[in-house]
């Protein structure tokens, strides 16, 4: 079982949710983040004084999948997260040890 | 003793006049919250600016041509410098109150008018564009109108409305129904916000990001509202003009309770949830329906026109999404719609007016102001453009036009001063 974790732009959510839901994905977690990669700041003022814009929003994307399932996930996420410009995000793969389902206790694959 | 009578029923008069011009201004922070409260956290900086810039631009124009326009009687002068001086064209002589309350009052009635346009056009409009629109708006679309009604000046020599028994008390159609034909020409020509109607017809919610700010924002504008109505009684200082000011604060208080009841309870039916933003615009929207005519109804019958705007806009909200008519805060419905609905309930409580002047009325505030409203926004279109771009649109106007966030995390110490 794998974790992925997608960092893309905000006005994306949406179509990457409904990629997901197209490929059969139930679950995802989703924060609003700030962060940067290769993009510079930009610099702004404030009342006169200028300070750096580092971070832009973001939102992360979290879901579980199985480990068949990886590739399928990648692709649906990074099509609909595309925009072509600078900013769309990362995609992170990491391995996922141990999954319970809360409420009837499954484990494992059945509980994602 | 005569004269000490007459001099401190002028001062009183005149205080009255400005308290209540000091609370149509305290409308404009009552607009400036209810609109940031509805509108995303991106973009609430430039919707401030927006409001306070607007007000500033309305009371500078006014005071530039537009009182002369709509009060100069046909002999026009710059800088108030006649009017000033000369007295309040068609008051009684002796004035009976301070010329420059005169001003005062009818000025922040302007910015009110110049304020309904922010809220529709929120979110995706370049805010130097709306400038240019609010100077050309407060400094001739609104004072023509206004030289119409108000004025009493006849409309380009064809008739007068006051004399079609045209009535509108404190400018339901004067002042809101224009205000909202204004913002409709600049949504038709703006475009509705990414993302908002969905192509198989979808209408998706834009939630706005501060509940707390709306509902102040409607209690701030309730209570203006007092002086809106309350003022345009003109004078208070004997007893007829005290019992008509007390009235008309009842009254508009009434109104606004029963479009408050009237729209919550249509909204929890309709929607099966008690919808605050609803409720919000079910308060105004009776505040708008009894401005036309807030000294004669009773109290009951004022509560229930003011019902009747309250279940009015909630139709008229869902209505212009459903013709994709992008309007955030749903401005043209509260006070475009129920502006018409507020004309036309006078006739039902003042003998004075009648259906047939309402409705001309009306037509031809509409027919000017949207005409004018559609050629000015159309000029600014085709020369800077009215629309911000796609990305600045993503990204928040507040960056792109104010370069600075209303709810700013992760600057601190460490994200400046490098």
């Amino acid at each position: 079982m794998k974790l992925i974790t997608a960092i893309v732009k905000p006005f994306k959510l949406d179509d990457v949710r409904e990629a997901l839901s197209e490929i059969g994905v139930q679950g995802i977690t989703v924060t609003e983040v700030k962060g940067f990669g290769r993009q510079k700041g930009h610099t702004e003022l404030y009342r006169g004084a200028e300070y750096v814009v580092d971070f832009l929003p973001k939102i992360k994307i979290e879901v579980a999948v199985a480990s068949g399932a990886v590739d399928q996930t990648i692709e649906a996420i990074t099509n609909a997260a595309n925009t072509g410009k600078i900013g769309d995000g990362k995609v992170f793969v990491s391995d996922l040890e141990q999954v319970i389902r809360i409420r009837t206790g499954e484990t494992g694959e059945d509980a994602i | 003793m005569e004269q000490n009578i007459f001099e401190l029923q002028y001062a009183l008069d005149t205080f009255y006049f400005l308290i209540c011009g000091a609370l149509v201004m305290w409308m404009a922070a009552g607009f400036a919250m209810l609109e940031a409260g509805l509108v995303r956290s991106k973009n609430t900086t430039e919707i401030l600016l927006k409001n306070i810039s607007l007000y500033a631009v309305a009371c500078t124009m006014y005071m530039i041509c537009g009182y002369a326009i709509m009060y100069g009687g046909g002999d026009f002068s710059l800088f108030l410098n006649d009017i000033e001086s000369n007295g309040v064209t068609g008051a009684e002589e002796p004035a009976t109150y301070a010329p420059s309350a005169d001003f005062f009052f009818q000025v922040v009635f302007v910015a009110t008018a110049m304020s309904i346009v922010s809220g529709a056009v929120a979110e995706r409009m370049k805010l130097w564009a709306f400038l240019a629109f609010a100077v050309v708006m407060t400094a001739f679309i609104y004072p023509m109108e206004g030289s119409w009604t108000w004025g009493g000046q006849s409309v380009f020599g064809m008739y007068t409305l006051g004399d079609l028994g045209f009535s509108d008390f404190a400018g339901s159609g004067i002042v809101h129904m224009a205000g909202a034909s204004a913002a409709l020409a600049g949504v038709l020509l703006l475009g509705a916000r990414k993302g908002k109607y969905g192509a198989d017809g979808s209408i998706k919610p834009i939630p706005g990001a501060n509940m707390p700010m709306a509902t102040l924002g409607t209690f701030v504008l309730w209570m203006g509202w007092f002086g809106f109505n309350g003022g345009s009684v003109l004078a208070t200082a004997s007893v007829d003009s005290a019992n008509a000011v007390a009235v008309v604060f009842m009254n508009t208080n009434a109104a606004a309770a029963g479009g408050l009841i009237a729209a919550m309870v249509l909204a929890k039916v309709m929607f099966g949830k008690a919808d605050l933003t609803m409720a919000l615009n079910g308060a105004l929207a009776g505040l708008v329906a009894i401005t036309a005519e807030p000294s004669t109804p009773t109290a009951l019958q004022a509560t229930l026109f003011g019902g009747l705007g309250g279940v009015l806009v909630v139709f008229a909200i869902i209505t212009l999404d459903k013709l994709k008519i992008d309007d955030p805060v749903g401005a043209i419905s509260v006070h475009g719609v129920v502006g018409l609905l507020g004309l036309l309930l006078v006739p039902f409580t003042n003998d004075g007016s009648s259906f047939s002047g309402q409705l001309i009325g009306a037509a031809t505030i509409f027919v000017w102001v949207f005409g004018t409203s559609l050629i000015v926004w159309g000029i600014l279109k085709a020369v800077m453009g009215i629309r911000v771009s796609e990305q600045e649109e993503y990204e928040g106007v507040d960056m792109s036009e104010c370069g600075m966030e209303a709810y700013p995390e992760f600057v601190g110490a460490s994200g400046s001063g490098r």
